[in-house]
């Protein structure tokens, strides 16, 4: 039993891990490709992978490949003055805890072993008490119980990683980004956890997986906590320092910041880092605000649309079907998060250091405190009320969940809608040159994959 | 007594005044701008991606005045020098391929970088241009010292040296292969493929030919 269970954590780790490092490697590509998709470009495509005649080029994904081999073959410098222990260690300081935060990430609803093909009760244990299970395994890592403590513990470690490392750069600018980085990360920190104080006291756990189940039995976490996602996306990002908080490394003043002095794997790993902390970050808000594993209306047992005690449809599935759904569901939310930062990231431009500071403490802070103030008043006013509402709450709870079945329909219909449409291009011979390329039959398309 | 001085007339230069934006409530609360931007991103890049996947982004010569990706992927795919653009020279042939010019030397004189070098020889005695004009023993063109200012296609006065091949430079590996010779100057064929001009030439004997030249004088 116990080296089945470390078997299966091993398991486990290797599939968060894999995902997580899989996603990062992507999301250098995405930067690249999304951001010349977003400023009317081609983008980087001309990695390639020569076989003979064969060339392989899959829409500039190799660039990423050829970026892993220039690290671990760069020079690895290190400044004559730097402290050696310390500029080494930074880069593992920076990683590390992104990679310990991934521990307590349900990416799955708990799956009753031995009870696959079977039909699993919505609620209930599978130990096998019941003649359910032989024994249930959660699709966590390290099913902690305290949850998001630990997530807030090992968000902050993130701070000694860019300290240290612009401290034992010897570099002014390293050292610039490296205050930069830590002021920065400590005032977006406070508001952070601010942020989700709300959304605990709804939940009424710290646990992230019963924050999970919590949400697809009555709603997602943004819709009742709209601002408390809002406030933490903002501050999820300036922990990530990406634009539009990139200050701690903001190039056009300070080189690179903290890690302008580090090459080859060294910065590799920061880099990496950065993408890394993008992709768990879009987990802790799938899982705390956009329903982890849930998908609208899916429960453990099928599929059941009801509204409150009115069921409309109930078609029961087997546990495999909902758990698979469940991890891809999860996995795709998170994907679509990582995408939408991109997103963020090539809109927005970068704040001012005072504006910074001002948006977290005068800003971000009050409003933090503000959504935990009227997220109690609500909550003793729902008490106070009593029984009358639950029924009417569990009905808006279905609303929503129907609004974002419907909301998803919407926006794969419309994705489709305008995959099959067509743009009219105007065409214009102006110019010797154009008139040129008219009577070669414009200008030929590339050979190239994209 | 205060003394006031006569208002200025409006500048006559049309300078508009930039209107310096207000800071209204719509802006200050941030979020709606944040969104309106993340929409226009999201807007150029699912056209975008459309376009680049189905294989139909614009033409990006001919509908470069378009919305969507107009980037030229340059070795594979170019866009055509326009018509006046200053190429490579070639020398231009007469009907019987040998180079129209006469060894006059303006060209070389006319060139700014002196990157023009021509040996002269005269036709053997009894030739029908002997006397007449000359030719070019040899006729050198560094391109790497020419500033391709176009002087030497206007000083000539045969039509014999021209800049309309519409290719560029070619980069090589050593200096003196960017030195071009008479022969390969006389091979680049002009923009139209003819190694011709459309302009006439008059050749000894010519009826429209006076019939002077530095032999038969008077």
């Amino acid at each position: 039993m116990n080296l089945t269970l470390l078997i299966w954590t091993i398991v486990k780790i290797l599939i968060v891990i894999g995902f997580v490092f899989n996603v990062a490697a992507l999301l250098t590509w995405v930067d690249r490709r999304q951001s010349s998709m977003i400023q009317d470009r081609i983008g980087p495509n001309r990695a390639v992978l020569k076989l003979g005649k064969f060339e392989l080029r899959v829409a500039g994904l190799l660039h990423t490949a050829a970026d892993g081999v220039k690290f671990f073959f760069k020079e690895d410098f290190m400044p004559p003055n730097a402290d050696k222990l310390l500029f080494s260690l930074a880069p593992i300081l920076a990683m590390t805890p992104v990679l310990a935060l991934l521990a307590v990430i349900p990416f799955g609803d708990t799956l009753c072993i031995g009870d696959f093909g079977k039909i699993v009760p919505r609620f209930g244990v599978c130990d096998g008490t019941q003649g359910h299970g032989a024994w249930a395994m959660d699709l966590m890592v390290a099913p902690l119980n305290v949850g998001l403590l630990y997530v807030f513990a090992l968000a902050g470690q993130g701070i000694v990683g860019a300290a240290i490392a612009g401290w034992s750069s010897d570099n002014k600018f390293s050292l610039m980004g490296a205050l930069r980085a830590a002021s920065q990360m400590v005032s977006y920190e406070v508001a952070m956890g601010l942020s989700l104080i709300g959304a605990m006291m709804i939940y009424g756990t710290i646990r992230l997986d019963d924050m999970v189940r919590w949400q697809g039995d009555y709603a997602w976490g943004i819709f009742v906590q709209p601002l408390a996602f809002l406030l933490f996306f903002t501050a999820a990002v300036a922990e990530n320092k990406r634009i539009p908080f990139d200050l701690p490394e903001a190039e056009s003043e300070l080189v690179s910041g903290y890690f302008t002095e580090y090459s080859g794997m060294k910065f590799g790993m920061f880099y990496f880092a950065e993408y890394m902390e993008v992709c768990t970050s879009s987990m802790l808000l799938v899982t705390i605000f956009l329903g982890g594993w849930q998908l609208p209306f899916l429960h453990r047992d099928g599929l059941t649309i009801a509204f409150g005690e009115t069921v409309l449809v109930h078609a029961p599935m087997a546990h495999w079907g909902v758990a698979l759904l469940g991890v891809v569901a999860f996995f795709g939310k998170t994907l679509v998060m990582c995408s939408f930062q991109a997103f963020v990231r090539w809109s927005l431009p970068r704040f001012r250091y005072d504006q910074l500071m001002k948006l977290g403490w005068r800003v971000l802070l009050p409003a933090a405190l503000a959504n935990i103030f009227v997220t109690g008043l609500v909550w003793v006013g729902i008490d106070k009320v009593g029984v009358e509402l639950s029924s009417g709450l569990k009905i808006a709870g279905d609303v929503t969940q129907a609004g974002v079945a419907i909301a998803i329909t919407f926006g794969v219909v419309r994705l489709i809608i305008g995959m099959a449409g067509k743009r009219e291009h105007r065409y214009s011979t102006a110019g010797t040159s154009a008139k040129f390329a008219e009577k070669l039959g414009g200008s030929k398309e590339t050979p190239m994959q994209a | 007594m205060s003394v006031t001085f006569p208002k200025k007339p409006a500048s006559a230069t049309n300078a508009v005044v930039a209107e310096h934006p207000v800071n209204t409530l719509y802006i200050k609360s941030t979020f709606p701008e944040i969104f309106r931007g993340l929409g226009v991103s999201m807007k150029h890049f699912f056209d975008n991606t459309k376009e680049m996947l189905k294989g139909t982004r614009p033409d990006p010569v001919l509908e470069r005045y378009d919305e969507g990706i107009t980037c030229i992927s340059y070795p594979e795919q170019k866009r055509p020098y326009p018509e006046r653009f200053r190429g490579i020279h070639r020398l231009t042939q007469r009907e019987d391929t040998s180079p129209r010019c006469v060894a006059c030397l303006c060209c070389s004189t006319a060139c700014p970088a002196q990157c023009i070098f021509i040996e002269p020889g005269e036709y053997p005695p009894g030739d029908a241009r002997r006397g007449y004009e000359r030719f070019p023993v040899k006729f050198v063109i560094d391109e790497l010292r020419c500033i391709f200012c176009g002087y030497c296609v206007e000083a000539c006065p045969c039509d014999a040296i021209r800049m309309d091949t519409g290719r560029h430079a070619t980069p090589y590996d050593s200096r003196d292969q960017f030195v071009y010779g008479k022969d390969l100057l006389l091979n680049f064929p002009g923009r139209d493929g003819s190694h011709e001009t459309a302009n006439p030439r008059h050749e000894p004997g010519d009826p429209g030919h006076p019939g002077l030249d530095r032999e038969h004088a008077h």
